[in-house]
């Protein structure tokens, strides 16, 4: 098997394909602990499907590369989500499904109005990372580790400010801001992921190490830590179970 | 009021003066319930208005954030997790946190919400000792009337956000009327 895995790993496209995967799983595992704990789970979901939504609609309008309408798309979607907190009248959760429905069933009007993109919607849905364009794998590279940089920077502001929102504000941290640096965050790996993981899946990357390390272990440091380990021993994991098949 | 004082609520009127490092601890949120933080971190959280660019604590923060831990006898007990304290604990470390953020004022809302009188209590006289020995004013909003009333030295009662009275406790009658 290891020679099956040496000779794979020889071939440009899985080369590049494994280190787009590894910084993606990475970069969401890590934004999944900020997501988990603020109790937005469901947000990866969602904004995959508005993603999905974008994606096909840009698609059938016949732009070149869609992934550049998408990006700031699903960050303005994540802005929004963010901003709903429980003090309003549509609760975050309701809000959440209600975009993500709405964007679906754009997306899939879109695309049984125009005949002829069922293998792009596949690729869409369940994503495939063979698939990627040396295009798309560069601005995966770049955006996974400029958010990593990003997380690492703002690591202690983001744990205040997720613990405990009034008191950030009230030690004079913007808060609203370090929340749509989040929501931005998340809305760039979701459209990179996309491609990898597809609408359905891409919440997997994120919220799954992020609730493992928690049932695990106490402190936050520990916890995001566990998580990016978690993150690359599943990618691998997976990665194995694809060649057995 | 309190949210005026910290700027949480921009829909007042009129000028309020403001010192930049406030201790503020404010009521419990749900999110705390199961976050995975060990005391150490939380009150270390505290420092994070002194040097907001750096990306990591400095040492002095954490000899501070130390001293404070020693001072309320949690620091032996810094790595558990912040959740699966006591409430009276919960409190006691989110104190602490308040008092790395400043060294002049804290301001408290509802600090002895749910926790039984004798815990409550602790919290009361942890307070009257921290304004005692260290020179810090104490700034609290409570239900628990009787008690306030005991630890205080000036009182402002708000009914419906109108202010019905201000001074010392003992003059302090209930509602406008003779206790």
């Amino acid at each position: 098997m290891i020679e099956i895995m040496t000779e794979m790993l020889s071939h440009a496209f899985i080369q590049r394909a494994v280190l787009v995967g590894s910084l993606v799983s990475l970069c969401a595992a890590l934004l999944g602990v900020s997501l988990v704990l603020k109790r937005y789970s469901m947000i990866g979901d969602g904004l995959s499907h508005v993603g999905f939504g974008i994606l096909t609609i840009s698609t059938v309008l016949g732009v070149t590369s869609p992934l550049y309408i998408a990006i700031p798309g699903v960050a303005i979607f994540a802005i929004i989500l963010l901003k709903i907190d429980n003090n309003s009248r549509v609760k975050s959760d309701s809000a959440i499904a209600l975009i993500s429905s709405s964007a679906l069933a754009i997306g899939v009007a879109v695309t049984s109005v125009t005949t002829g993109m069922n293998t792009d919607v596949c690729n869409f849905m369940f994503g495939s990372i063979l698939a990627m364009s040396k295009g798309d794998v560069i601005l995966s590279v770049i955006v996974s580790i400029v958010v990593a940089i990003l997380f690492f920077v703002y690591y202690r502001k983001l744990f205040v400010v997720t613990f405990d929102e009034n008191f950030a504000k009230a030690s004079g941290l913007k808060a609203k801001r370090y929340t749509n640096i989040i929501a931005v965050l998340t809305a760039l790996i979701i459209v990179i992921g996309m491609r990898m993981m597809g609408v359905m899946l891409i919440s997997s990357i994120i919220i799954f190490p992020a609730l493992t390390s928690m049932r695990v272990f106490k402190t936050y440091k520990s916890v995001v830590i566990s998580s990016a380990i978690i993150s690359m021993i599943t990618f691998w994991l997976r990665n194995l179970f694809i060649l057995c098949l | 009021m309190l949210k005026c004082i910290l700027d949480l609520n921009k829909g007042y009127t009129g000028e309020i003066e403001k010192e930049k490092h406030i201790g503020y601890l404010p009521q419990k949120s749900e999110i705390q319930a199961n976050f995975p933080a060990s005391i150490e971190e939380v009150v270390l959280s505290g420092t994070i208005a002194n040097h907001p660019q750096n990306i990591f604590y400095n040492k002095e923060d954490k000899e501070n954030a130390k001293s404070v831990m020693q001072k309320l006898g949690i620091y032996e007990m810094r790595k558990k997790c912040f959740a699966d304290l006591s409430g009276g604990q919960q409190q006691r470390v989110l104190i602490a946190r308040s008092l790395c953020a400043t060294k002049k004022l804290i301001i408290l809302d509802e600090p002895t919400n749910g926790l039984d009188p004798s815990i409550a209590r602790q919290i009361y006289e942890l307070l009257r000792d921290l304004k005692e020995k260290d020179n810090i004013t104490i700034l609290m909003v409570s239900h628990d009337i009787e008690r306030a009333l005991t630890y205080a030295d000036n009182v402002i009662e708000l009914i419906n956000g109108e202010i019905k009275f201000v001074g010392k406790p003992q003059d302090f009658q209930f509602g406008g009327e003779k206790k």
